[in-house]
């Protein structure tokens, strides 16, 4: 099977080095008390996976992955995360009290996991792993050419998802309010010295008579 | 050069051989680029000095040479302070992942048609990805110095990066749309012809959004409220001291340069001559002359240096930006301009436009 | 791979909604308050534009195009066709109740079109792909209509409700849908069907996404034991949006369950079919049972549309041809019915007034035994009580369930809507025997009037010849 030299090894061990990581830090984001800290860790947490993904050759999800999600979706989260207080106290009040049920739970789904997303129906012998690609072959070009063909219906409508999202966030946070004074860059922009300032022509008046 | 390495390291394990390899040439990209940053400070007092009839310095070394040298050992020998209240180990994270970023983007940068060390299909995406991981620095600074001041220029400058990378997002596109590729080093091949082919005049408007989102993604002025020393004393880094403030200056400085790289690589051609097609073939063929005049790292290294050029002449220049103007023209201005131009774009080559699109 | 350039043809009436709502969109920032309006006329003649364009593409069989993500059947086109005429009978009884409320903002239409178009792409979906999709359309939509009234603090927590339980049923669907992708390696339903029905697909594995997908329907649905968001959503979002929410979506979910469950999975109708048959009866049980208690019209309604689902269910589980097409005009009755309750609540709710409340009904007759009538009709219906159009419902399912072997649950379910009877008949007691709190008469306009008027006069004319409209969704469902 697999050897144990050559790139092979070299791949398992960044693999298991990443995939730990990104264990860890899944852990910790749902354990640690700091609601940043926990924001943190997920980046990491996506970093690493972003890793893995590499290792999987999809080398434009990775990149999208931290552009998008590192780079966009966790800045905003901790923005929004830093500007809150947030006592933890009171979050966590119930949490040994529901604990028992949480783990019956966990364990449960865990186990219907394990017996149906494990190797007997998932395994190599199912799913063979794909031949790898030549080095010039680019899974961004690939990506771009069946979402606009094969894909353009969903695509078409995962963009109008994104503006009714759009829409939505205005909606729900835009409001004018009648007695806020509110700036008009446009006016602001188009203003012109007339509307501003008047010089006025005035004759001069009598010479004022030097004292003293 | 890499032969005669390999001579050397004959026998030795291949992946030690590449390891190897791979230190010695980001050494090698490195130690130019940390010389560039130093240097780039003193440019800018002298340039700045002579734009406002001063002298700048001029006492460290001959006609003041020496200067970045002596600043650079004196933040070494400060004393790192430690705010009381701060979160000591984000506190020393921030700046290794304000720098981080910064140089890691290096790597996918073609300095000559051989010259680059990761020749990779996605370099684009790549940098895009990288520029936009920047800002975790700026933010966990200023969250974990534990200060007002440091916390609102963290919150503005992460707003402002994040409003700014959209529209460089786009403009970028427009690149890879004129180009077809992701790769940079096929980005400045499609540029190929004479200066006419430059991507500079077909994707005009995304060269100015693409430069001037560059600035203030490097929130360097006039986009600068993120420091605004007037306002908020220095912003995110006033707590930072010594060795930890020099790193967040020396990412502040590699990230301008790599603007200026990526500008001159995206759009005016990277190391590609500006005489082919003005001047007749035989000029390029002349012993040392041609050699100057045909294409190489020489043109690329002017073009970087006009940007940064024009990077300390905005700050000699402009007053600071409004915050709310920032974001106004980042939203409302920038963004659909590119989106439109995109459009445009899209027509020029489909009709196969001339001499760029055909 | 070879690329065909898909046939656009059957797809023309979503390109229009999507081009219309867009239009919309931007229109209404350029107008003032004072031709708001326009941006409303616009939405409608959207959707009878679009209509019109459904009924006329209508395909002699089943067409599929974009490669296997859109099909445009006889389903799709009925259920379309009356997802664009509830709705825009929902956007006209929502009219003057938003101006009253200063709620009257051109993003509720064009919500409302992004809503439908999701609805559409939900109906006409050929692909997991797209049922995801058009859902997360619908279900968005959905919740920035539920928060639009900002400055009410329930309808804000209603929100919060639907999105959080919404993203859970999603979360839930796609699970589902990413265990059968795992089964039988297609997303393309007519795939799905001929592997899983092929017998080469892994059925622990089928079995185990079906398991989620259907917890994803139930929760869609709000059928019970997944129904917790129904009657909050309801009650606090206002009542324009809770009658949008509480007709057309049904149509949408009910294709959407009939593309996964029916098109998709039918080998596997011995499994779904008993995990129906637990959420009908509790469906019917709960709703009819809790129902009594409420004070409430509209949570009171929130509940009969859970005990409604539970038909709905049980007509779907028969797994026969006529099971569904029973399932199917049940659907569209429960629509119609459900869009006249809440139609009712909308036209008694004068400027400023919530008449929520059962209260608020007492001694309608007196006030305005036209609408008193009309409301009559829409509470008989309901009850399934004869002549009217639910009666023909409630007995076409229960008529499959017999037939499909299915007794027991057929007698079930008889015995709940007689419980069921009782709150509706509560409601005609309170109109027709009781003092009103408050005499003024009602006095809609002239237009509200002639619609509310057609709405119940339906229920009853559909109700004496029901012959058309079950034919309509035999054929329908035939070809």
């Amino acid at each position: 099977m697999l050897s144990l030299r050559g790139p092979f090894m070299t791949q398992q061990v960044v693999f298991y080095i990443f995939a730990a990581i990104m264990v860890f830090a899944g852990t910790m984001v749902i354990s640690v008390r700091n609601p940043v800290h926990a924001a943190l860790f997920l980046v990491l947490a996506f970093f690493s996976s972003a890793a893995v993904w590499l290792l999987l050759e999809a080398e434009f999800l990775a990149i999208a992955l931290v552009l998008v999600y590192v780079g966009a979706v966790m800045v905003l989260f901790l923005f929004v995360v830093m500007m809150l207080d947030i006592n933890m106290a009171p979050l966590r009040e119930g949490f040994i009290r529901y604990l028992p049920v949480g783990i019956v739970i966990a364990v449960l789904v865990a186990v219907q996991l394990v017996l149906v997303v494990g190797s007997s129906y998932f395994g190599l012998e199912s799913f063979p792993a794909p031949e790898p690609r030549p080095a010039e072959y680019s899974n961004t070009e690939a990506l771009g050419n069946v979402l606009y063909t094969t894909y353009v219906y969903p695509f078409e409508i995962a963009a109008v998802i994104l503006l009714v999202a759009i829409v939505a966030a205005i909606v729900l946070t835009m409001r004018r309010r009648p007695h806020v004074k509110r700036q008009r860059p446009d006016r602001q922009v188009a203003v012109r010295r007339s509307d501003r300032v008047r010089l006025v022509g005035m004759a001069p008046e009598k010479k004022p008579s030097v004292r003293r | 050069m890499t032969e005669v390495l390999l001579n050397v390291m004959d026998g030795w394990p291949q992946g030690l051989q590449t390891l190897i390899v791979i230190l010695i040439k980001i050494t090698l990209i490195l130690i130019p680029v940390m010389l560039g940053v130093a240097y780039l400070t003193f440019a800018e007092r002298k340039l700045i000095g002579y734009m406002q009839v001063r002298i700048g310095p001029n006492r460290v070394g001959p006609k003041g040479w020496l200067q970045p040298i002596a600043d650079a050992l004196k933040l070494m020998f400060k004393e790192i302070i430690l705010p009381t209240g701060a979160n000591r180990f984000l506190f020393l994270t921030a700046p290794v992942l304000a720098i981080g970023p910064a140089l890691a983007a290096w790597a996918v940068i073609p300095f000559t048609e051989g010259m680059v060390l990761a020749d990779i299909n996605a370099g684009l995406l790549y940098i895009l990805a990288l520029t936009s991981v920047g800002v975790y620095g700026v933010i966990i600074a200023g969250w974990a110095s534990n200060s007002r001041y440091a916390f609102l220029g963290a919150m503005r400058s992460a707003a402002q990066i994040v409003a700014y990378e959209i529209a460089m997002g786009f403009a970028l596109v427009g690149v890879l749309m004129a180009a077809g590729s992701l790769n940079l080093r096929e980005i400045v091949l499609a540029q190929q012809g004479s200066i006419l082919h430059w991507f500079l005049l077909p994707l005009w408007p995304l060269f100015l959004v693409y430069f001037i989102s560059g600035v203030a993604e490097t929130n360097r002025a006039p986009f600068d409220v993120a420091e605004g020393e007037s306002e908020i004393v220095a912003g995110f880094h006033v707590e930072y001291s010594g060795m930890a403030f020099a790193v967040f200056f020396l990412a502040e400085y590699a990230n301008m340069i790599l603007i200026a790289v990526l500008t001159a690589i995206m759009f005016l051609g990277g190391w590609l001559s500006p005489f082919h097609g003005i001047l007749p073939a035989s000029a390029f063929t002349l012993p040392v002359v041609g050699a100057l005049l045909g294409d190489g790292i020489h043109w690329f290294l002017i073009k970087v240096s006009l940007f940064l050029f024009i990077y300390l002449w905005l700050r000699a220049t402009f007053p600071r930006y409004r915050y709310d103007q920032i974001m106004r023209l980042g939203w409302k201005v920038f963004i659909p301009v590119t989106i439109v131009w995109l459009v445009v774009l899209g027509v020029a080559i489909k009709v196969n436009l001339g001499p760029w699109f055909d | 791979m070879a690329f065909v350039t898909p046939d656009f043809v059957p797809a023309i009436p979503e390109i229009f909604v999507l081009g219309m709502a867009c239009l919309a969109l931007v229109v209404d920032v350029y107008i003032t308050e004072r031709y708001r309006l326009f941006t409303y006329q616009l939405a409608q003649s959207t959707l009878v534009a679009s209509a019109l364009m459904v009924i006329f593409l209508y395909p002699a069989e089943a067409v599929v195009t974009f490669n296997g993500t859109f099909v445009s059947d006889g389903m799709s086109t009925v259920l379309k066709v009356f997802i664009l005429l509830v709705s825009y009978f929902v956007f006209f009884y929502s009219k003057q109740y938003l101006r009253d409320r200063n709620l009257f903002r051109g993003e509720y239409y064009v919500l409302g079109l992004f809503a439908v178009l999701g609805m559409m792409v939900m109906a006409s979906a050929h692909s997991l792909l797209t049922i995801y999709l058009g859902l997360e359309l619908l279900s968005l939509s959905l919740y920035a209509l539920v928060a639009l009234n900002r400055d009410s603090n329930e309808a804000s927590e209603a929100a919060m409700k639907y999105f959080v339980l919404g993203a859970l049923a999603s979360g839930m669907l796609l699970y589902g849908m990413s265990m059968i992708y795992g089964a039988t390696a297609s997303l393309d339903l007519a795939e799905v069907y001929r592997v899983a029905s092929g017998g080469q697909a892994n059925d622990t594995l089928l079995v185990f996404g079906l398991v989620f997908v259907v917890v994803g329907l139930a929760f869609k649905f709000g059928a019970v034991p997944f129904h917790m968001w129904v009657p909050d959503v309801y009650e606090g979002a206002s009542t324009s949006v809770t009658l949008f929410i509480s007709t057309a979506p049904k149509l949408a979910a009910f294709a959407m369950a009939m593309r996964l469950l029916v098109d998709a999975l039918p080998s596997l109708h011995g499994d779904w079919q008993q995990m129906l048959i637990i959420l009908a009866v509790l469906s019917m049980a709960a709703g009819n049972v809790i129902a009594i208690a409420q004070t409430n019209l509209k949570r009171m309604l929130a509940y009969s549309t859970i005990a409604h689902v539970g038909f709905l269910l049980a007509g779907i589980l028969t797994g026969t041809q006529s099971g569904y097409a029973a399932a199917m005009f049940y659907v569209i009755v429960y629509a119609l019915m459900s869009m006249g309750g809440f139609g009712m609540i909308i036209l008694m709710s004068q400027a400023g007034i919530e008449a929520d409340r059962l209260d608020h009904f007492k001694g309608l007759n007196e006030r305005s035994p036209w609408f008193a009538f009309i409301m009559l009709i829409f509470m008989f219906s309901m009850a399934g009580v004869p002549p009217f159009l639910g009666f023909w419902a409630k007995w076409s399912v229960l008529r499959e369930l017999v037939a499909g072997g299915v007794v027991w649950l057929a007698a079930v379910a008889v015995v709940f809507s007689i419980i069921g009877a009782f709150y509706y008949l509560r409601v005609v007691r309170l109109m027709y025997f009781d003092k009103p709190e408050d005499a003024t008469p009602i006095t809609p306009g002239r237009d509200m009037r002639v619609m509310m008027s057609a709405n119940g006069l339906a229920i009853l004319g559909l109700g004496i010849y029901p012959g058309g409209l079950m034919a309509v969704c035999v054929s329908a469902l035939g070809a």
